[in-house]
């Protein structure tokens, strides 16, 4: 059973993030996610260096809008197969927030967030209780609730394997 | 209380009666994917079941790169048309004269039609909206579900009304009016939202037009937009519809709007998006002077006929004086231009055509920029490096404008050349 407690160091972006400035254009002929970290942020000014310093547990903290634009999954694999354990945002566009979901990656949406962080603090998150603290500054704040079905979705780690333990309950 | 379109249609599907916030799970009456569809057969195959629900709900039409430009995107081409045979997929538009970008294709095959649900694993599938579909964008991992399931599970979208009123003045299109209503909500206005647009404006609107309003709604966050289901609308389908199951639902005088938003056509004026967000509005009088070395006239936004006719009304018997690359939405569009001459009067004024698809709109080929460079386009996305090269610089536009520009080498005001 994974830990519900996620440490780590945070790397904080602005509002509107769109899916080309996550992974870009250039690389969606890739098929294979695990292929996909090292174009993370390639395209975001000033956190060009992400993909080649980023370490497995650091955390992404972002303002509103975050994941506007196409509708890529990469945006998802390129973070969740990177070792970034958990998103945190103001708000997350739609497709986004639903891809994440679908593929057991915990995002969290956090209202005022992208403001009460820094490049490098060090950050503690229960996904369980949504419950975040800035270790740095000591400054706590909640994450807002997810539905059920979402919550039942993630706890199977995303839509496939909720579809396949769904059809086995049946037979 | 009334209902709003996205209650009722989702309420129709879903087969009871449903209200904003609910989550239904519905069955949707098309799934369109496109070049993505390879990958999405792969997710498919891990889930374990060997055929799709409905293959005749299925709809792949190859756009994003065709024909293919690497060996990357041949191999997920030659994926998809395997998949099409094993599955029995009749509805497959391939590197074909029937095809074109996926969403021009589906509203002018008529697979968009009023009150049915439909997905597709683009985030531009709200453009159906213009047709009076629900319709929105999904991921991948989602679109392999519902080829399993046959189902999908909305929360049942809070919706914004947008009321438009007055007649366009000479040289401001439709791409306008989004363009400025973006600027003013912002790209996460219309969160998660249904958009409807209403009003005596749109219904004087062509189809294609609507279609370049609902193309973007995403660009506002929406989860889909849509306009009334009417008679421009059944005399377009009476002889296309590719399905029986569909019914015109509109929303009740009466119901419960999030926000309602006005606007006064003859108060809009040629506008753009600034580099890199849609929302970066300024009008060209305010962007007039700023130098262009690319212009380019295309994509699902503005690839029609309508807008081939605008550029074409100000390119006729003049030069353009920076490469302008001019792609039409479909063949059927390019069929058009041709028999109307405009295709005569692009080239004679230097541009080059492209074959219909996506084109370089997110940069995959046929035209990317050079760093530093700038580039004037009728598409939906200016985000920083979309063209391909993320030291240039995207403004996007009206047909007219993105014409007028390509005239002078700088943006310039359609109204000045018209």
């Amino acid at each position: 059973m994974k830990s519900n407690i996620v440490k780590g160091r945070t790397w904080v972006f602005g509002d509107d993030v769109d899916t080309d400035l996550i992974y870009h254009n250039k690389y969606l002929a890739i098929t294979d996610p695990k292929e996909m970290p090292q174009y993370a942020f390639e395209y975001y000014p000033g956190k060009e260096h992400f993909a080649r310093e980023v370490k497995e547990g650091d955390v992404v903290v972002a303002g509103k809008n975050f994941g506007c634009g196409s509708s890529r999954e990469h945006a998802v694999y390129c973070l969740k197969e990177g070792g970034i354990p958990v998103v945190l945002a103001e708000s997350f566009a739609r497709i986004y927030y639903r891809n994440a979901v679908n593929n057991g990656y915990p995002v969290l949406v956090v209202p005022g967030v992208s403001s009460k962080f820094s490049d490098g603090d060090d950050i503690e998150i229960n996904l369980e209780t949504g419950e975040v603290i800035n270790l740095t500054t000591g400054e706590k704040m909640h994450g807002d609730a997810v539905t059920d079905l979402e919550k039942d979705i993630m706890s199977h780690g995303g839509l496939i394997e909720y579809l396949k333990a769904q059809a086995a309950r049946k037979n | 209380m009334g209902k709003t379109f996205a209650e009722k249609v989702l309420g129709k599907a879903a087969g009871m009666d449903v209200s904003a916030g609910q989550i239904v799970t519905v069955a949707p009456h098309f799934c369109m994917s496109h070049d993505n569809a390879a990958p999405i057969a792969k997710i498919f195959g891990e889930i374990g079941v060997k055929k799709v629900w409905d293959a005749s709900r299925l709809v792949f039409i190859l756009d994003h790169a065709i024909p293919a430009p690497t060996d990357k995107h041949a191999q997920n081409h030659k994926v998809i048309r395997e998949f099409v045979e094993e599955q029995g997929i009749s509805n497959f538009y391939d590197v074909t004269s029937e095809g074109g970008v996926c969403h021009q294709v589906m509203c002018e095959k008529g697979f968009a039609l009023p009150g049915l649900v439909m997905v597709g694993s683009d985030s531009h599938t709200c453009t159906y909206g213009a047709f009076g579909a629900f319709s929105t964008g999904i991921g991948r991992t989602e679109m392999a579900a519902t080829w399993a399931t046959g189902q999908i599970w909305f929360k049942v979208p809070d919706s914004l009304k947008i009321v438009v009123k007055g007649e366009f003045r000479k040289g401001v299109s439709a791409k306008d009016l989004i363009l400025k209503i973006m600027g003013d909500i912002k790209s996460d206005g219309a969160d998660y939202m249904s958009v409807e647009f209403h009003g005596p404006a749109i219904e004087n609107m062509s189809l294609a037009s609507r279609m370049t309003l609902c193309n973007l709604g995403i660009e506002m966050g929406a989860k889909n937009a849509v306009c009334p289901p009417d008679e421009k609308v059944m005399q377009f389908i009476s002889d296309k519809a590719k399905s029986s199951e569909w019914e015109a639902i509109w929303s009740d005088d009466d119901a419960y709007y999030e926000k309602v938003l006005e606007y006064d056509l003859s108060d809009i004026e040629p506008g753009v998006a600034k580099p890199h967000t849609v929302d970066n509005y300024a009008t060209v009088a305010e962007s007039k002077g700023i130098g262009i070395e690319q212009a380019f006239i295309g994509t699902c936004t503005n690839g029609r006929i309508e807008d081939l006719e605008e550029a074409a009304s100000i390119l006729k018997g003049k030069k353009v004086a920076v490469r302008t690359i001019v792609i039409p939405a479909s063949w059927e569009v390019y069929r058009e231009a041709m028999k109307k001459g405009i295709m005569d009067v692009l080239l004679d004024a230097g541009c080059v055509i492209g074959n219909p698809g996506c084109g370089p709109c997110m940069g995959n080929h046929e035209g990317i920029l050079a760093p530093g460079e700038t580039c004037i386009s009728t598409a939906n996305r200016n985000f920083k490096g979309r063209m391909g090269n993320k030291e240039s610089f995207i403004y996007l536009a009206s047909p007219a404008t993105v014409a007028a520009s390509a005239l002078k080498g700088e943006i310039s005001d359609p109204r000045e050349v018209l």
